[in-house]
């Protein structure tokens, strides 16, 4: 999402990295273009300002340290204070309070806050271990009861059945009642869904005032759209003068909105972003890292969040058992299949690239489902093999050929070229085993490893 | 008893610093004029600070005026870009004339600017009014307000006196599809729907199939929200588009995109790829109220000729209108009449 900012400040920094000196003129320039990027990114006006003012202090006070040019050495600086910017650390949900600990979840009109309810029930559930209890308090948009309802039933946790006549209850009323029902039921977090609302819009602001101190939530957290404009930052403060938000998840990060939002809604409450929304799958939650989305703006990747996705699909013993083989030159196609299969599991092929340092820049335009549909290709063919043949490819002889190229629904064509593709990636393999070995090795392994 | 769903409650004014406006405390039923005036108050403030402060600094410098204007256009999200294109023709416009009455002439500059991009926007709607029926494709990012903008549409045409027939589109998301149902029982129209899950390209055939069966006036096709960067979805999209046009020529006569006021510049990414998968034909502006915002519909008229047809000015079903950059204009810059 923050790709096209990256690219911009790319663009201006690369400028400066021409110079020998940063002097307050080129300064100046940069910090010019850096603002209008930041601007046509959504950043707001006012946190725009301070940000170029902190840069410019920065910048001018520090000395050149001797080991980087006056380009990284800004590089440095902007990253460093949209990091600050961005809140630091990634902060967890705090969950440490008497159960049932009460998450109130509040935002504007078509900001996602039910699905994200069910998110964050997922995530409860997963990542945390705690039983959630969903309550469906937005007893104003017509069906938004049911779509929790729903969500819940997918996920298999327990919801609060908000009457769903047209009575249009009070919220408060049922969400007081829904967190007697989870203490009953012994589960230790109650997320309550709410109405959208404008934040200018006094009377049904005080409701949520209202709700809020009859509830006496844990966390009151503020779910806004990463495609949010300037307004961004009237949102963050109507909705925390009135309530005191504790935390912001924000929703829809994987368009290509360039996401200023996200600047905007921290710096002016202070609270931390908690979650980005990342699709529309239930399992698209993910803790917000504030450092890598900063490096992510200035076009350096963010290989942590590969690597710590790569780790959390591949199995460890796995890993020894195929770096075994590759020493031994064993690689069958029954182990890229495996290994295949666990890095899909890591997301779509656009998901791992966005990640990569560079690579964005590079592929910008490139045919990312393209190469997702070679995948299924690919998949496909392994498929259509024996048991036999993916053990010992050099049985695949023409007629064999010919019967995997119908069986996966492709061509000879495809089969041959892909075979070929294997054996690179073998030989590739082999040597890297030679050279590297040991722990280096495994996170290589990690990585998918057959180009093409 | 329908009717209290969709009144959520009387609506106090939002209070703001600014100077309170007569109209906006005009108790109900309002007349359209107010309903735009109250649906833009933010914006209209917004836009006059730079001539207030102007004139109680007794106008230091042009310049300063100028440079507090790109900031509040910044701020309306009108964009980097067309801010200061306006800026610049402004400020061309007030060369060499004399200070005298300066702030009026900025005003009325500002006024024909802005109405200038709006009008770039407009474009007579093609294909004629009477085809029957007039099929309405209604597409959109997720949460921009797709669902409701046709229910308001809908209560709009049936007010008319169209006979008008939903087609559930969205099968995707939990409870989209009972969503509309709500609606279609509020207003008593007829829906077409599938089960939740169904290819969505089905229930749009069998609505469209249903349209002409019955010899309904209006079709209004909701579909899923989906991320404009997702080609999949934008391909699932085509292929709705090619099957109502295969079901009826020249349809869909209209596919309306639903823009959220408050989204910033990527609106304009997301205007610029819908309109790659097939031409759109007008623009609704959802969720205008409230707040200073929406300028972004500037940048989409002018950069993209594609027109705001439509206006969401409220969360009632009524605070819906029909987009015209002259009752917009008005609205920002006019007083009321009384």
């Amino acid at each position: 999402m923050f790709e096209a900012l990256g690219e911009k400040l790319d663009g201006v920094l690369r400028r400066v990295r021409g110079h020998t000196r940063l002097t307050e003129k080129n300064i100046d320039e940069a910090l010019r273009e850096v603002r209008l990027a930041l601007l046509e990114a959504d950043v707001n006006f006012r946190v725009v300002k301070d940000f170029i003012e902190r840069i410019r202090t920065h910048a001018l006070g520090q000395d050149v340290l001797a080991s980087l040019s006056p380009g990284q050495q800004l590089i440095k600086i902007v990253n460093a204070e949209l990091v600050a910017l961005l809140g630091g650390e990634q902060t967890e949900l705090n969950l440490s309070a008497r159960p049932p600990v009460v998450i109130l979840l509040v935002g504007l009109n078509g900001s996602g806050k039910t699905t994200t309810a069910g998110k964050l029930a997922r995530y409860l559930t997963r990542e945390r271990k705690r039983t959630p209890y969903l309550i469906p308090a937005d007893t104003f948009r017509p069906a938004a009861i049911d779509q929790l309802t729903i969500l819940a039933q997918e996920l298999g946790v327990p919801v609060y059945p908000t009457p769903n006549d047209g009575s249009a209850p009070d919220p408060i009323v049922v969400a007081q009642a829904g967190i007697a029902e989870a203490q009953k039921r012994g589960c230790d977090v109650a997320v309550v869904d709410t109405a959208g609302r404008l934040q200018v819009d006094d009377e049904l602001m005080a409701d949520l005032e209202r709700m809020k101190t009859a509830l006496q939530p844990h966390q009151t957290l503020l779910v806004a759209d990463a495609m949010t404009g300037q307004e961004a930052v009237n949102v963050a403060q109507g909705f925390h003068q009135r309530l005191s938000i504790d935390g912001i998840i924000l929703t829809k990060i994987e368009g290509d909105a360039r996401g200023g939002a996200a600047l905007s809604l921290r710096s002016v409450t202070g609270a931390p972003i908690l979650f980005a929304g990342i699709g529309e799958k239930l399992d698209a939650l993910e803790p917000f890292h504030p450092d890598r989305i900063a490096s992510r703006i200035l076009g350096m990747g963010d290989v942590l969040s590969l690597v710590e996705k790569a780790e959390k699909v591949y199995d460890q013993q796995q890993a020894e058992v195929l770096e075994k083989k590759l020493r031994k030159n064993q690689f069958t196609l029954e182990d890229f299949q495996e290994q295949m299969r666990m890095v899909r599991q890591m997301g779509s092929i656009t998901d791992l690239v966005g990640l990569l340092p560079g690579a964005k820049k590079m592929l910008k335009g490139a045919d990312m489902e393209g190469a997702e549909k070679e995948f299924k290709h690919i998949e496909a063919i392994i498929s259509s093999m024996t048991k036999e043949e993916r053990r010992k490819p050099e049985l695949l002889n023409g007629s064999r050929r010919k019967r995997i190229a119908k069986g996966s629904g492709t061509s000879v064509v495809a089969v041959n070229r892909f075979l070929k593709q294997y054996l690179e990636a073998k030989k590739m393999m082999r040597r890297l085993s030679g050279a590297g070995g040991g722990k280096k090795m495994k996170k290589r392994l990690s990585l998918p490893a057959w180009g093409h | 008893m329908a009717l209290r769903f969709w009144q959520r409650k009387k609506k106090t004014q939002p209070d703001s610093a600014s100077p309170p406006v007569a109209d906006t405390r005009t108790p109900a039923p309002i007349t359209k004029d107010a309903r735009w005036r109250r649906g833009l108050t933010r914006l209209r403030d917004l836009l006059r600070r730079p001539f207030d402060a102007s004139s109680e600094q007794s106008r230091q410098s042009r310049e300063a005026f100028f440079s507090d204007l790109e900031e509040v256009l910044i701020q309306a999200d009108v964009g980097v870009e067309t801010s200061l294109q306006v800026i610049d023709r402004l400020r061309a416009g007030m060369s060499g004339k004399s200070s005298q009455d300066e702030a009026e002439a900025l005003r009325s500059d500002l006024k024909r600017e802005l109405r200038s991009l709006l009008e770039r926007g407009e474009q007579p709607v093609e294909g004629s009014d009477d085809a029957c029926p007039r099929v309405i494709l209604v597409v959109g990012v997720n949460g921009a307000g797709k669902t409701t903008s046709i229910a308001k549409l809908a209560a709009r045409l049936k007010k008319e006196g169209k006979t008008v027939l939903l087609v559930a589109g969205d099968t995707f998301r939990a409870a989209a599809i009972e969503q509309l149902s709500i609606w279609a029982e509020r207003l008593g129209l007829e829906i077409i729907k599938h089960r939740a899950g169904a290819p969505p390209s089905a229930v749009v055939f069998d609505g469209v199939r249903a349209a002409v069966a019955r010899g309904v006036d209006v079709v209004l096709i909701d579909t899923a929200g989906r991320l404009h960067t997702k080609t999949s979805l934008m391909e699932e999209l085509k292929k709705i588009h090619r099957v109502i046009g295969r079901e009826v020529a020249g349809a869909p006569h209209e596919v309306l995109l639903v823009l959220d006021a408050g989204t910033g510049q990527n609106a304009l990414s997301q205007a610029r790829t819908f309109q790659a998968a097939f031409p759109l034909t007008g623009v609704i502006l959802s969720k205008m109220d409230g707040s200073a915002k929406g300028g972004v519909a500037l940048a989409v008229g002018s950069q993209l000729g594609v027109p705001i047809q439509y206006i969401g000015l409220g969360e009632q079903l009524e605070d819906f209108e029909v987009f015209s950059p002259d009752d917009f204009i008005t609205a920002l810059f006019d007083q009321p009449t009384e």
